[in-house]
């Protein structure tokens, strides 16, 4: 199965390979129809209304703002609609260095979102600390954090990048399982056991 | 400068002086505040704005410098050193009452060397956490992450602050509260669609109006200065873009400015023009960018895609130079890292070109509208005295009518030879804010008509020793940011990294008079004053 | 009985009427039920997707004010952007929390939807098309739409959390005043209607509107209305409740999912209403544009089947308040009521005398 998205032709994707095993995954014990076609229908709902959290520490959240812009305009994608409130929104860009102080609130933040919720670290800083590893308060790379689904690296990534790494998520979402077999969350929840909070109930 | 010296060494015979590039007045901590208040109070010398307060950790001794200025001489900077020998236990007094501004800058050396101003009435850390262990600028502090893991639980939070006061000759620690009992807080931020990033303040409030703001700082703090110690010269640059990143030029023409000057490289006109031109075209993409946010913060959102525009324009200018849209990391020690793209005139020319009928159509869009004059005049008023007390610079200074630019009072690089003019309002509001930000603009497109045609050739980058060492000394560099006065002192013991390289970001005073100006204001004019003052966080975090 | 359709479409349910009652030999109750069972179906649709359709439609024009495209990715031009949401949010997480008045913060949503859903009863969609016409119909609509507040309130409130409090306490101060300001510029075109129903303030334009009609005061009436119904609707530049740029999302910054979808298209639905309302008031309902003597123009405008004239009145008047929204930038809290009460209110009332005695005077064109 190929996944792609309009006007994008699939070898002009850089990791095939990686979809195409997590298609395999998914597909492993197979689908009957009807669950199929639903499941088609809700991930093209899905992966075609992905609203962000407006949340950026620093300068890749300019980039973010450039993004939403004229020019970039993600409005094309549907993306933005950016919601002020974890509660509605659909995925976070991790825009800009997490650092010790803000771990807590950040963590919250993704705790705070819906189901479901995903994870895209834009820029270095995000993906591993990025030119402050080495600081004595700057957390190396979110991963440890929260479960990942995209990242994008660059710094700043330049929206373009941005828009690449949000339509690569949006594959993701076309993927995914709504119904029985193997699916995102599992991987998710397996994850929040491994690094509970504690009071919190997921 | 020699009168003032004459008028220290006769009020305080003791104090000893040190001549670098900024005189230095080194006295004993016993008797710091007296000569503060002299510094401060005492008509002939009447310094009135402290630019910073640099924490310093000598290995045997520890101590601060402060620098200020008086703006009735304006380029009149002065250092003060005082030190103490107490490694255990520091003690300095605070010089909170003299300049308010103090009060956050002593807070940001307790954070950091955890040297305890006496009196100042409040003395928690300023960035990082409450339980944090030791002070990481101090040279013996333990990296060791155990120490201080990253949690993913909630920080402690505490109702009180802390403070050391003097009573009968004796140090005691008092722990008053920060809000009165029974009072409404409601905490907006760090997570909040227009503090600018991740700021914190928790906010006392009667209904709508404000009576009283904590400001909590610290979520993006890097760790810059810190981290700049383990890094040759030419590597410390790279974080300069990343403090503000609007004012990436200009940070690095300062850190430059400071290294050349240290290690004495005198580099071409060409260069010089080249910064210059640079700093000038982030100038106008940063007050557009602000223009931007600050409507969209109002609830104009209309406004930022125009304001974008422009922005996108002068990105693209410094794409085919610098190549990269925003971290550029292109001044470099020396003059800068490539030579301009070929097409960079006649670029410039474009954009001058749309520039005026773009401005216009900013004032007809937002300034002239009903509902923005209600919003804005009259919001957040600041006083001259109260901007120079809180050492708000930039075009927020600006608007209160004090003259704080520095390519004015202090020109550097080509400044004194370019004609433009400095703009200064007296309404002190949010208004002004806005609109001397706009006048900005103009003068700024106004420095570049001048040099656009007038770029000298030569080389764009004199050679530099490959291992970069500078000599046993001290330097102290400023440069007119876009938010402000952004200060570098600079500290060598002779090797190739800096012993302590001190940034003194615009941002941090910026936040510091928040609660100041919105006592007695709206939750919504919260909003406006925060964005008129258009602070940048990774930038007061460092 | 009330009459379920008048004039041109009163032959079509007379007719469905008679089918079941005569036809098919049913009671005349079990008729009346399934035709009201079906008229609601209908009007779940059209409001299902009236909303879809508003939320592309604000999208798009506040792409177009900002020099954007917007959506067009999905579907030809986007069309099914507003779909995808839907169903997006249909099936995402209903986040409950502790702690709450958990009866209160899941009513709070309805109670939105179905003060705009009631609304729709009485709006005139077309020649007869309307579902219920009865003599104080301009009366139930201002009622029912101020039913709306409550569920704000409850959502603020019961949501435990200071921003929302705060957002509640905002939308109920300024929802009770600019109450004030549409029922009494309603109250000054009922005046020149002579009427409060529905049907009978349509007829009553056959020949002209009322925006004509009225003179000045209609023409004054008008303006407030629209900034009446901006703010009653919580939009910019009166979005005070869900500033987002100072309360992150206002009164329902707690709610997720399809609690939240409610209230999203409950803004949506409640924008088609208050144009619906004014599209009533000032230009005729469904009336097409006749002006009295020019009898080919008249005729001309005739060929508009009359729900084309009244949804074209109704997305109109949105893109106004819309254009409103992406233009100013927000009130402060005492802007608004200082608005309302110091100048919107004292002009209201003048000018409703002025039309009274407008009328008195015979002035108004009959």
């Amino acid at each position: 199965m190929e996944v792609t998205t309009k006007s994008m032709p699939y070898d002009a994707w850089k990791d095939n390979e990686y979809i195409e095993k997590l298609v395999q995954e998914l597909n492993a014990n197979g689908t009957n129809v009807v669950v199929g076609t639903l499941d088609k229908l809700i991930n093209w709902g899905r992966s075609n209304s992905i609203w962000p959290l407006t949340f950026a520490t620093s300068c890749c959240g300019i980039e973010f703002v450039s993004l939403g812009a004229a020019r970039f305009d993600m409005a094309r994608f549907g993306w933005e609609v950016a919601r002020s409130s974890p509660r509605q929104a659909d995925f976070m860009m991790v825009a800009g260095t997490i650092v010790n102080r803000m771990v807590p609130v950040f963590r919250r933040l993704y705790d705070q979102l819906a189901e479901p919720k995903y994870v895209i670290a834009c820029g270095s800083c995000a993906i591993s600390g990025g030119p402050f590893r080495k600081s004595y308060h700057v957390a190396k790379g979110i991963e440890d954090i929260v479960p990942v689904d995209v990242f994008v690296p660059g710094c700043p990534p330049r929206p373009e990048a941005m828009i690449y790494g949000i339509m690569q998520l949006s594959r993701k979402i076309k993927v995914e399982n709504f119904f029985g077999t193997v699916n995102r969350k599992q991987k998710q929840e397996e994850f929040l056991k491994e690094h509970p909070v504690p009071g919190v109930n997921d | 400068m020699a009168k003032v010296q004459d008028k220290i060494a006769q009020l305080f015979p003791q104090a000893t002086f040190t001549e670098a590039d900024v005189l230095q007045v080194n006295i004993d901590k016993a008797q710091w505040h007296d000569l503060a208040t002299a510094l401060r109070k005492d008509p002939d010398l009447d310094y009135d704005y402290l630019i910073t307060i640099v924490g310093m950790d000598w290995k045997t001794e520890m101590g601060c410098i402060y620098y200020m200025m008086s703006t009735r001489r304006g380029d009149d900077v002065i250092s003060v050193k005082v030190t103490t020998d107490d490694r255990e236990n520091p003690m300095l007094p605070s010089v909170y009452d003299l300049w308010a501004v103090a009060t956050l800058f002593e807070r940001e050396v307790y954070d950091f060397f955890g040297i305890i101003f006496v009196n100042n009435p409040d003395m928690r850390r300023l960035f990082l956490s409450i339980d944090w262990v030791g002070y990481p600028l101090r040279k013996d502090y333990d990296e060791d992450p155990k120490l201080n893991p990253i949690s993913i639980e909630s920080e402690r939070q505490s109702d009180l602050t802390q403070s050391w006061v003097e009573r009968d000759g004796k140090i005691e620690k008092i722990e008053p509260e920060i809000f009165k009992p029974g009072d409404f807080v409601v905490n907006i931020g760090p997570q909040h669609p227009s503090t600018h990033g991740v700021l914190r303040f928790r906010t006392a409030v009667d209904g709508e109006t404000i009576k009283k703001i904590d400001v909590y700082m610290g979520y993006i703090h890097r760790g810059v200065e810190k981290l700049c110690e383990d890094l040759t010269y030419p590597q410390t640059l790279h974080y300069m873009d990343r403090l503000d990143y609007f004012s990436a030029h200009q940070y690095h023409h300062c850190l430059c400015r400071v290294i050349e000057r240290a290690a004495g490289i005198q580099i071409s006109r060409r260069a010089e023009v080249i910064r210059v031109m640079m700093d000038e075209l982030g100038r106008i993409a940063s007050h557009c960018l602000f223009m931007g946010t600050f409507c969209m913060d109002l609830g104009a959102t209309t406004m930022l895609f125009y304001t974008l525009r422009v922005r996108e324009q002068i990105l693209d200018i410094m794409e085919k130079t610098c190549g990269a849209r925003m971290t550029f990391n292109y001044d470099c020690i020396g003059g800068v890292m490539q030579d301009l793209a070929p097409d960079f005139q006649t670029d410039v020319k474009a954009l001058l070109a749309v520039l005026p009928a773009n401005i216009k159509e900013y004032r007809k869009v937002f300034v002239g509208n009903v509902i923005a004059k209600e919003r804005m005049c009259g919001v957040g008023h600041l006083t001259r005295e109260d901007a120079i007390d809180y050492a708000v610079t930039g075009p927020s200074g600006r608007a209160s009518g004090w003259s704080c630019d520095i390519r004015k009072i202090r020109p550097y690089s080509i400044y004194p030879e370019l004609d433009f003019k400095e703009v200064l309002l007296t309404e002190g509001d949010a208004m002004a804010r806005f609109e001397v930000r706009l006048q900005e603009i103009e003068q700024s497109a106004k420095i570049l008509e001048q040099l656009v045609d007038n770029i000298p050739e030569g080389e764009y980058c004199v050679k530099v020793p490959k291992m970069l060492k500078l000599p046993v000394g001290h330097w102290w560099e400023m440069v007119e940011g876009c938010r402000g006065v952004f200060g570098i002192y600079l500290e060598s013991d002779g090797g190739s990294k800096p012993y302590r390289l001190k940034i003194a970001p615009p941002c941090l005073p910026l936040a510091g008079v928040v609660d100041h100006i919105t006592e007695g204001m709206k939750i919504a004019d919260l909003i406006t004053i925060g964005g008129s003052l258009d602070y940048i966080i990774p930038d007061m975090d460092r | 009985m009330i009459p379920l359709v008048i004039d041109d479409f009163t032959g079509v349910s007379q007719a469905v009427h008679n089918f079941l009652i005569s036809t098919l030999g049913w009671p005349s109750w079990l008729a009346v039920t399934l035709e009201c069972v079906g008229v609601g179906i209908g009007l779940l649709l059209v409001y299902a997707i009236l909303a879809l359709f508003y939320i592309l439609y604000e999208r798009k024009i506040c792409a177009y004010f900002q020099c954007r495209v917007g959506p067009v990715r999905v579907g030809p031009w986007g069309l099914l952007q507003s779909l995808a949401d839907t169903l997006k949010i249909l099936i995402k997480e209903l986040i409950h929390l502790d702690n709450i008045d958990k009866f209160l913060f899941a009513l709070a949503p309805y109670l939105v939807v179905i003060a705009s859903m009631l609304a729709f009863a009485v709006l005139p969609w077309g020649n007869g098309l309307q579902i219920i016409d009865f003599n104080i119909g301009i009366f139930f609509l201002v009622a029912v739409s101020s039913i709306g507040v409550l569920g704000i309130l409850l959502a603020g409130w019961s949501s435990a959390n200071k921003f929302t409090l705060i957002g509640a306490m905002r939308s109920g101060a300024q929802m009770v005043s600019y109450e004030l300001s549409i029922g009494l510029s309603v109250l000054t075109m009922v005046c020149l209607a002579g009427t409060m129903s529905v049907s009978e303030i349509c007829a009553e334009q056959e020949n002209l509107w009322f925006i004509f009609k009225g003179h000045v005061p209609a023409v004054i009436a008008f303006v407030i209305y629209m900034i009446a119904a901006t703010a009653e609707t919580n939009r910019g530049p009166f979005d005070l409740p869900e500033a987002e740029s100072e309360l992150t999302a206002g009164y329902h910054t707690e709610y997720s999912g399809i609690h939240f979808g409610f209230f999203y298209l409950a803004e949506y639905l409640n924008l088609f209403i208050v144009s619906g309302v004014a599209s009533l008031l000032f230009f005729g309902g469904w009336q097409p544009l006749h002006f009295p003597g020019w009898d080919t123009f008249n005729h001309i405008m005739d060929f508009c089947p009359s729900i084309i004239w009244f949804l074209l009145k109704c997305f109109v008047l949105s893109y106004i308040i819309i254009w409103f929204k992406w233009t100013f930038p927000r009130l402060r809290i005492d802007n608004l009521l200082a608005l309302e009460w110091k100048y919107l209110l004292p002009i209201n009332l003048a000018n409703l005398v002025l039309m009274a005695l407008i009328i008195v005077l015979g002035w108004h064109i009959v």
